[in-house]
């Protein structure tokens, strides 16, 4: 299937010629997607200036966690993982479709077939692009864009699955032992002498809980609309079924793009917070380790054994805390306005589109000569 | 603060016109009206009737509900031009008993009054103000102009002195036994009818089939109505929930806005949050809208088709009456003939009588018959026409209900940009 682009949440991230990638294409092979990663790049660590692979969203994973898990990018923030391609909605429309193919109307199936049509591309769609999106992001970042693992995953022209295989367990998932449920308590918990540091915390712990909720609720609503798409297209068929001419025809369509797209947006952006306190929650376990490393030390003199062991362990400590605060502090300045910048262009693309959307139906509507 | 209530049918499209013709949107813009006008020349008479004002009388378990039920006529049956009276909902009733008396040996087509609802009215005598009863009140009011508006287009009801005693006439006396004949109560009889008629294997001669086509079309969009109403009550539901979970985004987002620290955005996410409030309210003002207008539309029209549906089965009734006493004029005619045989005079007499009696019944039964037939053949094409018109209605309040369905969204987009 031949993709054809919409943006909604990236803002100008491909415009650095010296690395240029995108998703032309995409397979949908029962309900497994394969992407094709197609690079266009001046610089010279790769072997060739434009080339293309196929990659499955597991790859995508595996680059993710690679570079969660490599040290040197612990006080950086890592662009959230794409969420795995979701057709569980459309399949559950064609099985209920299947269902009732018996009881209803021929136009009735057919609408429904339409929509359930319309609904897997969307799908489809959303998850293309937010796959490059994933790989743009990246691709922007100075210190992201020249990892090794990165490259690897653009360039390497064969099956990655072994390669992933054995990742996995020559780092063994360290930063995943720890329950996700521990994140909150650890940095709110951890005293913070830094100013800005402990805004960043306040504000971002608050407002993720609130940008999840409004994901949450937005969620429901959208689904309440879907319900109402799916009552007027009934409606219709049925009113259709009952007339004597094809002059009274009924338009059954009611697409719910708008309220899709508002929730895309805030889904988006509740996983970029995630990052952002993913950062912190490292932050906050450098530091624990140096406090720890601290009472090490102190320990260590008392017993007057292995001093400098634990001096070295202690320096190493707070070097790390260090190296962490300060890119820390620099990545989430700029994330901060890239965030609000790309928030709000979406919410005004959202509205733009809505307003374009409204014209034409008042065309079409004043153009049937009714009531304005 | 309570929702406003629903607005009544008038102020919705600003064509509305109550036609005497029964069908209550009249869009100069139909493309159905200008062929229908055409139709019904012949059946236009001067007479518009309209009912308003209901207001509360007495108080507790015994208060009701009266209308002001008003009529403006230039036919000179008539006391005057213009008069009104006040009625309760039971008089409408009555007048439907007395109806469906008289006229049901003829094959008319009765209009079906509006259901009785003891819990609405329990709700309206107790004088909760809230507006589901302000509501009810309003939707028993607009079904009861509609069936009046129904009664008086039809040509033969109009004459009929029972119908003009009740838009004239101060004083009516109170109907009593009112209880059954209620419009579920009547449908279910005429199920119940319907059912031990389909029953008898009937041959009929082939002129019949008409009648049976006909009566095939009429179930069907009987079924077709029914099913579209059940969905009709499912988009309601679905938009009630549509309207709560857009009022907990809306406070969601505003929170959102809130936490929000670089004031541009802070402020774009605070517009959007009025804006889905404010979206909410217009999508519950459409949630009773749609109800009010569509379903009770749908409901309307169901209770019609049941009584064309009736009057098929008076017509079965009138030619099984028929076909009983031709069964038993034969009976006599044998008896007849094994009299002659034993030879006994005065019985004889006594079984000459009887055959005559039953030949002019038959003969009576014969034309009532064929005189029901008729009338139901006129009355189904009268309802024919009302059909396609009572489509392009639905149709023309669907398409509007979906225009203002997308309207809803264009004020959002303006707050944010």
């Amino acid at each position: 299937i031949n993709v054809n682009k919409f943006r909604s949440v990236s803002v100008d991230l491909n415009n650095d010629a010296s690395l240029l990638i995108d998703i032309p294409d995409a397979l949908c092979e029962r309900d497994k997607v394969k992407f094709t990663v197609h690079t266009k790049t001046t610089l010279s660590a790769f072997q060739k200036p434009e080339f293309s692979v196929p990659r499955q969203h597991e790859d995508f994973i595996w680059l993710h966690d690679t570079l969660v898990e490599t040290e040197d990018y612990a006080g950086l923030i890592i662009p959230p993982a794409p969420p795995k391609p979701d057709f569980e909605s459309p399949r559950e429309k064609m099985h209920k479709l299947g269902e009732g193919e018996a009881t209803m109307t021929k136009e009735e199936y057919t609408k429904m077939k339409q929509e359930l049509e319309a609904e897997y591309l969307a799908v489809f769609k959303k998850t293309v692009q937010v796959h490059e999106v994933f790989l743009q992001r990246l691709s922007s970042h100075p210190n992201l864009s020249k990892d090794r693992n990165f490259q690897i995953f653009l360039e390497y022209d064969q099956d990655l699955s072994v390669r992933r295989k054995n990742v996995k367990e020559m780092f063994g998932g360290f930063f995943k032992i720890v329950a996700k449920s521990a994140d909150e308590v650890l940095i709110s918990g951890t005293k913070e002498v830094d100013e800005f540091f402990e805004q960043e915390k306040t504000f971002l712990l608050d407002y993720y809980s609130k940008i999840k909720d409004s994901t949450i609720k937005a969620e429901k609503m959208t689904r309440s609309h879907k319900n109402i798409a799916d009552d007027y297209i009934h409606i219709s068929a049925t009113l259709n079924s009952l007339s004597v001419d094809d002059s009274t025809k009924v338009e059954g369509r009611v697409a719910s793009d708008q309220e899709l797209k508002l929730t895309e947006l805030l889904r988006y952006y509740m996983r970029d917070i995630q990052a952002a306190k993913d950062l912190l929650y490292r932050r906050a376990r450098a530091l624990a380790d140096y406090e720890n490393s601290n009472k090490a030390l102190d320990k260590a003199r008392l017993k007057s054994k292995d001093i400098p062991q634990a001096e070295e362990h202690q320096q190493q400590c707070l070097q790390k805390f260090d190296k962490l605060s300060d890119s820390g502090k620099k990545e989430l300045t700029i994330f901060k306005g890239r965030r609000v910048v790309a928030f709000r262009k979406n919410l005004v693309e959202m509205a733009e589109l809505e307003i374009k959307h409204a014209k034409v139906r008042n065309i079409s509507k004043t153009s049937e000569g009714q009531v304005e | 603060s309570s929702p406003p209530p629903p607005p009544p049918p008038p102020s919705l499209p600003n064509l509305l016109c109550p036609s005497m013709h029964g069908y209550y949107w009249m869009f100069e813009l139909s493309p159905h009206w200008s062929q229908l006008e055409d139709d019904e020349a012949k059946d236009r008479f001067d007479v518009d009737v309209s009912v308003t004002n209901p207001e509360k009388v007495g108080d507790g378990m015994n208060a009701y509900m009266a209308y002001k039920v008003s009529t403006r006529t230039s036919l000179t049956m008539f006391r005057c031009k213009t008069f009104s009276v006040r009625r309760r909902f039971s008089d409408f009733l009555g007048l439907y008993e007395k109806l469906s008396v008289k006229q049901s040996l003829h094959g008319c087509i009765i209009p079906l009054p509006p259901e009785k609802s003891v819990v609405g009215m329990t709700k309206v005598k107790v004088g909760t103000d809230d507006p589901s009863s302000v509501e009810f009140v309003e939707r028993r009011r607009a079904a009861l102009e509609r069936y009046l508006q129904r009664i008086v287009s039809h040509p033969s009801l109009l004459q009929d002195p029972d119908v003009r005693e009740f838009l004239e006439r101060d004083d009516l006396p109170r109907a009593v036994n009112t209880q059954t004949l209620s419009g579920a109560g009547f449908l279910k009889m005429i199920n119940k009818a319907s059912d031990a008629v389909n029953k008898m294997t009937l041959k009929m001669n082939e002129s019949d089939t008409w009648f049976d086509d006909k009566f095939q079309e009429v179930e069907s969009e009987e079924q077709q109505l029914r099913k579209l109403h059940a969905v009709v009550d499912s988009l309601v539901t679905h938009r009630k929930e549509l309207c709560g979970n857009t009022a907990v985004f809306a406070k969601s987002m505003a929170m959102l806005g809130n936490s929000e620290d670089n004031t541009a955005l802070s402020r774009a996410l605070s517009q959007l949050a009025e804006v889905e409030d404010k979206m909410e309210q217009l999508h519950q003002e459409q949630a009773a809208s749609d109800f009010f207008i569509f379903a009770e539309l749908l409901a309307d029209y169901v209770r019609l088709l049941g009584a064309v549906r009736g009057c098929f089965d008076q017509r079965m009734r009138a030619w099984q009456r028929w076909q009983e006493a031709q069964s038993t004029l034969q009976k006599k005619r044998e008896a007849e003939a094994k009299l002659l045989w034993a030879n006994k005079p005065e019985k004889l007499q006594q079984a000459k009588e009887e055959i005559t009696e039953w030949e002019s019944k038959v003969t009576q039964y014969e034309r009532d018959f064929d005189r029901i037939g008729m009338m139901v053949r006129k009355e189904v094409l009268r309802f024919e026409v009302l059909f396609v018109s009572m489509h392009s209605e639905l149709c023309f309040c669907f398409k509007f209900q979906l225009i203002k369905f997308w309207e809803a969204f264009l004020p959002e987009a303006k707050a944010i940009s």
